[in-house]
């Protein structure tokens, strides 16, 4: 019923292309954007930009890892930067103000158990009562902020303790240019380990694959006994932990604990996101594509900054960005998602024995 | 009715009682499995099938009774305790992922159910390839589910049921969205896994089809077990008869339509390029006319194009003799034509409105009175008059149509189009997924509003209903009207091989 020629697949690295979620599409895009601002500014195209590029990105791209979790899952999450602030703010806060430093382990510790914590009243409220997650995340949001403010506090600490103050400025990479010294942060370390485990995790264990099943159809997925609601539970909840982390990473860099910070920051998040490729209707979605769009949104950022674009025409451009990734996902849903093989289209059944 | 000396059963359910809020949904119903059978279990909308495969797949606990799968006793299951009894249930939905490929749909829960906590890619592609090799199935493993045609979809979760060691499989409606051909594509496959010893239980609504592929019969009736027994003892009025606990007569009954009678639809050389071409028709006042043809002839195009959902580029439509022009779906209805849409739940009701609403939405500018406000006491009156001549089965009128059993939503639809008093009424599928209780009495509507003068035009796939109720049947095959069957030729098999030919 089907010729050789027909299942014949194609091999080799080009028959990926452009990736389950056109990964490489967006790959394209990013090096032609980057060819095009190299051209029009010379002084783009260099380490130096790359380095303040991941170092912008680095925040960003911890956020956008756990907004992957939850959009893969069939959820969205606009509660991270919330849980970021809390945990983060809240770590330092209790610990100086007993004037100890608990130290950078503990500190990170700290932060992620509350970011855990916080997460997890996300999950249940989701799992467990089965309600929407855009608005459990938005009115989870707003009392985190406020909790915080009312009982932990809302005065901007100045000085970190001594153990996260150290890191802001330690490097992992310095090159000598001729335009100066330039460092790659050291905080890019454990923020590429972290992406490799959440690669391998969702590709290669049961849990990732447990994520994606549920965001496709989570009637199916518990008629096959997937554990749906542990499974949504634990998402949410490292989630959190993601965000603590990254409030921390963004505290860091910003050398102060200030309980304004991070507001708005989950449209730039989730505009890279979708841009790399996630479903917003669940199911589809890769760490791979999620850097790229993460990195694509951070290079036009910082190409606007040079040209110098307004800053609220950057915001504008962000969410025309966002829009652009529904937009290619609605288009690309209208086709069909690759050829039918004829031999599919008949009832397949070959020859009856 | 009982075989002897009875094998031992893999499967049986002993005085299954469960009630929902006070209502019994199952009242002591027992049933057996032998090994290797296909049982068919039968019943209308209602009467407790559903309930009972979902105690079986444990979806649902019952409150009182006992489940012995593969000799060992059960309260109740879980779905992650059935599936290890290896009882698998291919939903009428499926419950695929079509975000993942077909190799993964197979594989993956199988990898998950023997306590993985790793997944890989590479391993599950042989383990779905030769569970699809095994079965001689053409289905291209890396393809998302999501890609895949119907028929296609159903073979990937009969694999994922085998690929899980399932020794009991059980197929809810399995043949609604196939295609005759697919239908006995799909019977060779249910007697080639039955050669492997497994037993399936089969749930459908259409008799004929489950009396071609099942061994015995369980009936269930309003939560309650009515018979059970070989299956060639039964044939289709039989089986009608337990289920409804009426006669059902699904005989030819088509009254005498005189050979002049008025014309109330003629279409002429219709059609559109790429869907269908050179449509000539005519439904003369008082006759049924059945189109059929397989899924993608193009039949639904045709009705659709009458009614000016996508209207036809050529060709001419007259209703009650005089030409009208149709490009969109008011015009249709100015020109008196109703259509009864397939999908009735999306295309034909506002599910959570109420019943009346739902039956007046269609012609409720009839019942504008002075300074165009309705006339609310007419039309209730008028809503009244029509639910009771179709036999709506409603507490009261203002309940949500989504309450509604399959069978009642038809009518509603029906009930909606009838109101605007058409000189020709299409109906898409007017019986799918409705109860051959609810199906002989839709034919029986059918009927009579032709008698009194309408020009009924009725595409379906269940060529039972075209033989029991159409003067005349249309084939459809690649857009084209291909054959006409008339009077005696109004045929079973006949139809069956006209539209295979």
């Amino acid at each position: 019923m089907s010729t050789p020629a027909l299942r014949q697949r194609r091999s080799g690295l080009l028959s990926r292309w452009p990736g389950r979620n056109n990964e490489g599409y967006l790959a394209a895009l990013l090096l032609l954007v980057v060819a095009v601002m190299s051209a029009a500014a010379p002084a783009f195209f260099s380490l130096h930009t790359f380095f303040s590029v991941i170092r912008g990105a680095t925040v960003p791209w911890i956020f956008a890892m756990g907004v992957l979790l939850v959009l893969v899952s069939g959820g969205i999450d606009v509660s991270f930067p919330a849980i970021a602030v809390f945990s983060a703010y809240s770590a330092v806060a209790l610990t100086t103000a007993r004037g100890v430093d608990a130290g950078l382990l503990g500190n990170f510790a700290l932060a992620m158990a509350i970011g855990c914590l916080l997460g997890l009243v996300n999950g249940i409220l989701i799992a467990r009562f089965r309600l929407p997650t855009l608005i459990v995340t938005l009115g989870t949001a707003g009392f985190f902020r406020g909790a915080m403010i009312t009982f932990v506090g809302a005065t901007y600490i100045a000085q970190l303790p001594r153990s996260l103050a150290e890191q802001s400025t330690r490097s992992v990479i310095s090159v000598n240019t001729e335009a100066g010294t330039t460092f790659l942060h050291v905080l890019v370390v454990p923020v590429l380990i972290l992406t490799v485990l959440i690669a391998l995790g969702l590709k290669h264990t049961m849990f990732g694959r447990a994520a994606y099943a549920i965001g496709g159809d989570p009637e199916a997925a518990r008629r096959v006994g997937i554990p749906v609601q542990r499974t949504q539970v634990v998402l949410y909840v490292l989630v959190g932990a993601l965000a603590a982390f990254g409030g921390m990473v963004f505290m860091i860099q910003g050398q102060a604990a200030d309980p304004q910070m991070l507001i708005g920051i989950e449209l730039d998040t989730i505009a890279a996101v979708v841009l790399g490729g996630a479903s917003i209707f669940g199911g589809r979605g890769s760490v791979l594509g999620t850097v790229l769009g993460v990195l694509l949104v951070q290079v036009i950022n910082n190409s606007l900054v040079l040209v110098g674009v307004p800053t609220a025409w950057q915001r504008a451009t962000v969410g025309l960005l966002l829009l652009l990734g529904v937009g290619a996902q609605a288009w690309a849903g209208r086709r069909p998602r690759r050829a039918a093989p004829a031999a599919v289209k008949a009832p397949a059944v070959k020859a009856a024995a | 009715m009982d075989i002897s000396p009875a094998p031992r059963p893999v499967l049986e359910l002993r005085d299954i009682v469960k009630t929902y809020g006070g209502v019994h949904a199952l009242d002591t119903v027992s049933f057996t499995l032998l090994p290797g059978e296909v049982h068919c279990l039968a019943g209308e909308n209602g009467s407790g099938k559903s309930t009972l495969i979902k105690i079986i797949s444990g979806v649902e606990t019952p409150d009182s009774g006992v489940i012995v799968v593969g000799g060992e006793r059960h309260a109740s299951m879980t779905p992650a305790s059935a599936i290890a009894a290896g009882v698998q249930v291919i939903y009428q939905d499926f419950s695929l992922f079509p975000n993942l490929s077909v190799a993964e749909n197979i594989a993956m829960p199988r990898q998950r159910a023997v306590g993985g906590r790793f997944y890989s890619a590479r391993a599950a592609r042989p383990i779905a390839q030769g569970i699809v090799d095994e079965l001689g199935l053409a289905l291209d493993l890396d393809a998302d589910v999501a890609a895949l045609s119907v028929a296609d979809k159903q073979l990937t979760a009969i694999c994922r049921a085998l690929v899980s060691d399932a020794q009991i499989i059980i197929m809810d409606e399995p043949t609604t969205a196939l295609t005759g051909a697919e239908v006995t594509a799909l019977f060779a496959l249910v007697r080639r896994l039955q050669s492997r010893g497994v037993s399936l239980i089969f749930v459908s609504h259409k008799l004929d089809e489950v009396l071609r592929v099942s061994q015995r019969l369980t009936v269930l009736r309003n939560g309650t077990w009515v018979a059970t027994g070989a299956a060639g003892d039964y044939d289709r009025d039989a089986i009608a008869g337990l289920m409804t606990g009426k006669d059902i007569d699904t005989s030819r009954v088509v009254s005498a339509v005189p050979a002049d009678a008025a014309i109330a639809l003629e279409v002429k050389g219709l059609g559109r390029p790429g869907a269908f071409a050179d449509v000539d028709l005519v439904v003369r006042c008082g006759e049924i006319v059945g189109l059929t043809g397989l899924l993608g002839s193009g039949r639904g195009e045709i009705a659709e194009a009458i009614f000016g959902v996508r209207p036809a580029t050529t060709g001419t439509i007259s209703v009650g003799g005089h030409p009208v022009r149709i490009q969109s779906i008011p015009d249709a209805v100015a020109a008196g034509i109703g259509y009864v849409p397939e999908d009735r739940l999306t295309q034909g009701l506002f599910l959570d409105d109420s019943i009346a609403d739902n039956v007046v939405a269609a012609s409720v500018t009839a019942f504008a009175g002075r300074a165009r406000l309705l006339d609310r006491a007419r039309m209730l009156a008028f809503i009244q008059s029509v639910a009771s001549r179709l036999r709506i089965k409603a507490p009261n009128l203002s309940l949500a149509v989504r309450s509604l059993s399959g069978g009642n939503a038809q009518r509603v639809v029906l009930a909606k189009w009838l109101m605007t008093n058409p000189k020709v009424l299409l109906l898409n599928g007017p019986t799918v997924g409705v109860d051959v209780g609810s199906k002989s009495e839709i034919l029986e509507i059918l009927r009579t509003q032709a008698s009194a003068g309408m020009g009924v035009v009725v595409i379906s796939d269940d060529i039972p209903e075209l033989y029991s109720a159409c003067h005349r049947v249309l084939i459809v095959q690649g857009g084209r009207i291909v054959c006409e069957l008339a009077g005696d030729a109004v045929r079973v098999e006949t139809i069956e091989q006209r539209i295979a030919a």
